[in-house]
């Protein structure tokens, strides 16, 4: 029993925590926010020749091949840097969805174009009723075709197709087709954008079998879990390192318990969550039979947590926290989108208690 | 990352499986509600006989008499005792704290004279550390040592000492050099309870009960063969028992609040509320379900601290997270214990309504101690604050 990483997950975390430090500083950063889509055609590519955009997809589709645990390597690094741009929304969402409910043929199509950089996607599957639960879904296709509204869709703009979820199915479709209208919506998080995408008999592709929905969703969780965790131990880095520089009444702020003890319990709540997302992935790749909850639990965890450790970093930060200037607020609108996607901690408390009060099988622990 | 048991871990598992299903005493349950005092002939016993399995240190190297368990198989062996509903030991503090430290600090003739009675549970050990006015300033401590010929004389007290009644031998931690920065005139010795001049006071604490007690010593002769480590280096002997303390106890909590967690989800099926089963509250399967996350993240955190100690080789300040965790996350369990018990969380043993036999009142009141006990939540986040995270020291 070993809960440690071993030397390749160690070169492949280090090295894509220098990648995102020199290619996306928070210049950089700053600069994508600014635009129209958050994306950057330059840093996709060099993205894509890290082999990123086909990190856990099988080989024979262009993909690396790696697992569970190496993906959420990634993505805490990704979260670390506040990366913008599609990377989620295509390889975490799309790709999971395409790789868990495609045919190899509709692979070909679809997920070959991902693994090699040729294409961006995301998953549009929120409605007006906003609900997570795939069963909450309204929308259904008709003669091949999808009618309505889907809202909330991360990155919709720079997709080169959709990946759709209706109650008949899962279905793609080209983001180029007849009746598409992609409209932003004005969140908080300004590095990942979200749209309304409105279907308007708009011909789709049905994909291979929508029973793998559940699980590549809980792929996509993990990965954002992980992102948190990386905002979380950015947030909690650089209040720290103000912590000890910030001086009042002549002494560095740091020295107050009132604000060390603040830092010690974003520490807890860092290294927790990151305990959490470890595992989860593990039991991911594993397919322990406790994966579901443990996706869960952690999503649970980092949804809070992610805020709390935010407002813990502002609060030390004082007035310099409250400033347009500092990155903090960067991180706190990020981690408020991530809160919320993919399911809140209310939502994921109720799939705990449906799999652990509503069944017989109280016990998380496999051994 | 592999969360799987390897060969090895599977193999001690399973013998330790078979070895707890053929000997765990099956009367267990008739005792366990009982007080100490009536029952610690029994744990004795129960020790003695782990003892003759080897399984009573399975931490400690196997040359005195352990089995050189890595963190992992020690996290194995709590959860298997768990498991098995096996009683605890007698020497709990002699075992798990106080022989590992004669064995890190002590003259070959210490460990040859006090470590098989530590495993045999002959001799019980008690912490002589806390004093009324060193608490979590542990090296403000006033208890002297006054060498005198080839003896220490002692004189103070000490206070908050687990199985003070019990202890046939006391970790004692005294100054010695009243002359120097606080932390450089401290020595620790070894001193035998029968000594005349020690007087022990039973403490009652707020459940009623008395796990602790207050030590009293009037010119306490200590022979200085009983120094363990060197003189004045006290400070370094009792923070590594600390450590221990801080490492291995949350290591065998996760089962007991397992257990805790799957009971309460038991009787939120027969609990009614709002006419209906407390289980389909809404509001009471958030919070059971907020617990459940916890305690499985409270497992994971241990593995990870375990991982990384065995990587780095010792026990280090990442101790206090588990600490903060465990002791805040019980005092939360028994709150939503007592939440979903309503008016009937209150009743305590002796009374016939009182739910699992009055556990949850007990635990309501315990846990209150659980965030003072072995270092306060308060130290544990000055000790994150200043080692880990590198901020300048509060105090």
């Amino acid at each position: 029993m070993e809960f440690g990483l071993n030397e390749s997950q160690l070169l492949l975390r280090d090295n894509a925590r220098k990648f995102f430090a020199g290619e996306c500083p928070m210049e950089e950063v700053r600069r994508l926010m600014e635009t129209e889509t958050a994306y950057d055609q330059a840093l996709w590519a060099k993205m894509v020749e890290q082999g990123y955009t086909g990190i856990i997809f099988p080989e024979e589709y262009g993909g690396v091949g790696l697992g569970k645990v190496e993906l959420i390597l990634l993505m805490e690094e990704a979260g670390r840097a506040l990366l913008p741009g599609p990377l989620f929304s295509t390889v975490a969402l799309a790709g999971s969805v395409l790789d868990a409910t495609a045919t190899p043929e509709q692979k070909k199509r679809y997920l070959a174009p991902i693994c090699s950089g040729h294409a961006r996607s995301t998953v549009a599957m929120l409605e007006a009723g906003a609900s997570w639960h795939p069963a909450d879904v309204q929308m259904s296709s008709a003669s091949g075709k999808l009618t309505g509204e889907k809202l909330f869709v991360p990155d919709a703009k720079v997709a080169d197709f959709l990946i759709v979820v209706a109650r008949d199915g899962v279905f793609v479709v080209d983001a180029k087709a007849a009746g598409i209208e992609v409209q932003p919506m004005e969140a908080m998080d300004l590095t990942r954008k979200l749209y309304s995408v409105r279907f308007s008999g708009t011909p789709a592709e049905r994909l291979g079998d929508a029973v793998g929905l559940a699980r590549a969703l809980d792929v996509a969780t993990a990965a954002l879990v992980a992102e948190i965790v990386g905002a979380m131990q950015r947030t909690l880095d650089l209040t720290v390192e103000y912590a000890k520089m910030r001086k009042q009444f002549g002494k560095p702020i740091g020295m107050f318990q009132a604000v060390q003890h603040q830092c010690a319990d974003m520490y807890l709540e860092t290294e927790s969550a990151r305990s959490a997302a470890y595992y989860a992935a593990w039991a991911l790749e594993e397919n322990a039979p406790d994966a579901a909850v443990a996706i869960s639990i952690a999503k649970m965890y980092a949804s809070d947590a992610g805020r709390t450790v935010g407002n813990r970093g502002i609060q030390i930060h004082g007035g310099m926290g409250f400033t347009w200037e500092n990155d903090l607020h960067l991180y706190y609108r990020r981690a408020k989108a991530s809160e919320t996607a993919l399911g809140d901690s209310t939502f994921h408390r109720e799939r705990i208690a449906r799999l652990v009060i509503d069944s017989t099988a109280t016990s998380v622990q496999s051994a | 990352m592999d969360l799987n048991l390897n060969a090895e871990e599977q193999q001690f598992r399973d013998e330790l499986r078979t070895w707890l299903d053929a000997n765990v005493p099956k009367d267990w349950a008739e005792w366990r509600e009982k007080p100490l005092d009536e029952t610690f002939p029994y744990l004795r016993t129960w020790q003695r006989k782990l003892h003759e399995g080897r399984w009573a240190a399975v931490s400690w190297p196997k040359e005195y008499g352990g089995r050189s368990a890595t963190l992992m198989q020690q996290a194995i062996f709590w959860e298997e005792m768990a498991r098995a509903q096996a009683p605890q030991m007698a020497n709990a503090l002699g075992l798990g704290l106080i022989g590992p430290t004669i064995i890190a600090y002590g003259t070959e003739a210490q460990k040859k004279r006090f470590i098989p009675k530590i495993l045999s549970a002959e001799e019980i050990w008690c912490q002589g550390f806390s004093e009324p006015n060193a608490g979590s300033d542990l090296a403000g401590l006033q208890t002297e040592a006054r060498l005198d010929g080839d003896h220490y004389v002692v004189n103070g007290q000490k206070v908050w000492t687990s199985f003070g009644t019990f202890g046939n031998w006391c970790e004692l931690v005294v100054r010695t050099d009243a002359n120097v920065p606080r932390h450089k005139g401290l020595t620790v010795l070894l001193v035998d309870m029968k000594s005349p001049g020690v007087d022990v006071r039973p403490l009652r604490q707020m459940t009623g009960e008395s796990e602790f007690s207050e030590l009293f010593f009037r010119d306490v002769r200590v022979p200085v063969e009983n120094v363990l480590g060197r003189v004045n280096d006290g400070w370094n002997v009792a923070v590594s028992t600390l450590m221990y303390e801080r490492g291995s106890y949350g290591a065998r909590l996760h089962l007991l609040f397992k257990r805790s967690i799957d009971r309460l989800v038991e009787l939120s099926r027969t609990i009614q509320r709002n006419g209906r089963p407390a289980a389909c509250d809404p509001l009471i399967r958030q919070k059971l379900a907020q617990c459940y996350g916890e305690i499985e993240i409270m497992r994971l955190n241990q593995l990870r601290a375990f991982s990384r100690i065995t990587a780095t080789g010792v026990p280090g300040p990442e101790g206090s997270i588990l600490k903060i965790f465990w002791s805040e996350l019980n005092q939360r369990l028994q709150q939503i214990a007592q939440e979903l018990l309503g008016p009937y969380g209150q009743l305590l043993a002796g009374d016939r309504r009182a739910v699992d036999k009055g556990i949850w009142s007990y635990g309501y009141l315990r846990t209150r101690g659980n965030t003072i006990e072995a270092g306060t939540s308060e130290v544990q986040r000055n000790i994150i604050g200043h080692f880990v995270l590198g901020l300048p020291r509060s105090y």
